[in-house]
């Protein structure tokens, strides 16, 4: 849903006018703003958020995906940044097919991404290419499948 | 890790690996660092989680909006308050709702109480890690105290699930305000106590003063958040920031330090009970001046009061529905962050219009904090490794979820 609203947020409008393609959609609700990027403009398009002197998302808060089984795209990789400078909040989303749900990593721009991007991979089996050390963080290593997809039962495998 | 060659004084060497944790006193719970060191120097350091891994946000996709409060106390077992709070002000903003005034207030005064317990057990156990039994007794005799006021509020000491959606479970008692003042009037002569204790004892100094800096760039980058960060000199606080719960409304400061060493993070950490008591003085006096429903107004969402449900049959009917079948939320995603005692604990929720919660996510501040400790250890000697943990204030429980 785009609403006017989202149209008029100068992240969104500064975002459009860098690179029209990196904003495929504009989510508003309760205030907070969703800029749905696809995953080839993920890599550039967090750079320049983090960089930018007017945006300077420079603090990334946290990576969490949401797993919609069975409709598709299946993930929906969410990116929540921080403006300490200018107090504003931004989340990314990234949507990715079930069969290949591989995005790259955002370690370089945001060092903190390691662990988060761990996790997601740890319980959602989301591939971070470029992470550089993708491994399993809460769960054992040697531990099959990955729990908090939806297909996974909540009493654990059988 | 496998050991490397390094290079000494006295020649060639080969590094030792060493395991600390799971099981180690100064862990404060289970956490394992893998050190690899040169004589005692670290070389490399990671740390290994999950052994409290417990499923709680799976765990939550199971249960009604409701019964995930119950869950949240049990994430940050030190902060339970806090992690209620988080968690109910993200519901009331994906349905929309505000918790009234007064219970906005109440809710101010509980979570800076936690805070003020939560910080009394790291100054204690901080200094029993660097080898200063004392400080503890003392701190866990004041925390005693506010758990008391938490015990006499909701009936637990800890596992509180006080905050409700949409405000409270309970009126608070009568001569609750009294306790509160009877123990907030005594702290700031306790916390001086600790001050003389520590500040200026030339062995906690000596541990804590230049051990395990961060700087502000490094600390950003590394998505470090409360004390960690303020210790570093960056003036983030999410009160401040994004208020929340009517945070604008009291007068406090958000307290920095520049060094970045575990010295600046205790200066920031006693500097912050100080500011929670003048917030707590502040909600003391304004909370009797309000009148007014402890719950918001939201038919079917929201629990009608004990008198509504005996004496109305729509009080009754809705009474009946919440409990049995919960609420449900219109479809959509928020994030809602606070400033618990350990920084930004952020609750990611959400909603599929079901009365279950689609996904919910607990941005854990120990788990994010903890994930700098190689950049404080590293080039240390093994024995501030101890105070690095330390001071990154971890909670496992809330690392691990």
């Amino acid at each position: 849903m785009e609403s006017q609203e989202a149209d008029k947020n100068p992240v969104v409008q500064r975002l459009r006018q860098w690179d029209a393609e990196a904003v495929s959609e504009v989510i508003e609700f309760r205030g907070e703003t969703t800029v749905v990027v696809p995953r080839t403009h993920l890599s550039r398009a967090s750079a320049y958020l983090a960089s930018e002197p007017f945006l300077y998302f420079a603090f990334l808060s946290d990576i969490t995906t949401v797993d919609r089984f069975p409709i598709e795209p299946r993930f929906e990789v969410n990116y929540h940044l921080l403006s300490i400078a200018r107090s504003d909040r931004l989340r990314l989303k990234v949507r990715l097919p079930g069969n290949d749900p591989s995005l790259p990593s955002v370690t370089s721009v945001w060092p903190t991404a390691n662990w988060h991007e761990r996790e997601n991979y740890d319980l959602f089996g989301i591939r971070f290419e470029g992470h550089p050390d993708l491994r399993r963080i809460l769960m054992p290593d040697d531990w099959e499948g990955y729990p908090l997809r939806k297909d996974y039962p909540v009493e654990g495998p059988r | 890790m496998t050991p490397t060659t390094v290079e000494t004084p006295t020649g060639a060497a080969q590094t030792m690996v060493l395991n600390m944790g799971p099981q180690h006193p100064s862990t404060h719970g289970v956490l394992r660092v893998i050190l690899e060191l040169n004589g005692e120097i670290v070389v490399k350091a990671e740390p290994i989680i999950g052994y409290l891994h417990t499923g709680i946000e799976k765990s939550c996709e199971a249960k009604t909006y409701s019964q995930v409060i119950t869950l949240t106390d049990r994430i940050d077992y030190l902060a339970p308050l806090s992690n209620n709070l988080g968690y109910c002000l993200a519901v009331e903003k994906l349905l929309g709702l505000e918790a009234p005034k007064r219970a906005q207030y109440i809710r101010v005064l509980l979570t800076e109480l936690t805070r003020i317990a939560s910080h009394l057990v790291w100054v204690g156990t901080h200094a029993i890690d660097l080898g200063a039994m004392s400080v503890f007794l003392y701190t866990f005799r004041e925390r005693e105290e506010i758990m008391k006021i938490f015990e006499y509020v909701s009936g637990q000491r800890m596992m509180t699930s006080y905050f409700r959606v949409g405000g409270l479970a309970l009126e608070p008692p009568p001569g609750f305000l009294d306790k509160v003042r009877r123990v907030i009037d005594a702290l700031p002569g306790h916390i001086d106590e600790y001050e003389d204790l520590l500040t200026n004892n030339r062995i906690w100094l000596g541990r804590t003063k230049g051990v395990g800096i961060i700087s502000a760039d490094d600390a950003i980058a590394m998505g470090c958040s409360g004390p960690m960060l303020r210790g570093s000199g960056v003036a983030y606080d999410v009160r401040k920031a994004f208020p929340y719960s009517s945070y604008e409304d009291f007068r406090f400061e958000v307290q920095t330090q520049t060094a970045g060493d575990c010295f600046a993070r205790y200066q920031v950490r006693v500097a912050e009970i100080r500011e929670s008591i003048k917030i707590v003085r502040q909600a003391m006096e304004k909370i009797p001046k309000m009148d007014g429903p402890i719950r918001t107004e939201a038919p079917g969402i929201i629990p009608p009061s004990r008198e509504e449900m005996k004496t109305s049959i729509e009080g009754l009917i809705y009474h009946f529905k919440i409990y049995t079948e919960g609420f449900a939320p219109p479809p959509g995603e928020v994030y809602q962050v606070i400033e618990s005692p350990r920084g930004e604990l952020g609750f990611f929720v959400a909603s599929d219009g079901s009365a279950k919660p689609y996904r919910v996510k607990v941005r854990a501040p120990s788990f994010v904090n903890l994930q700098s400790l190689p950049k404080l250890a590293v080039g240390r000697l093994i024995a501030d490794v101890v105070a690095c943990i330390g001071t990154t204030d971890i909670v496992l429980g809330e690392v691990d979820r």
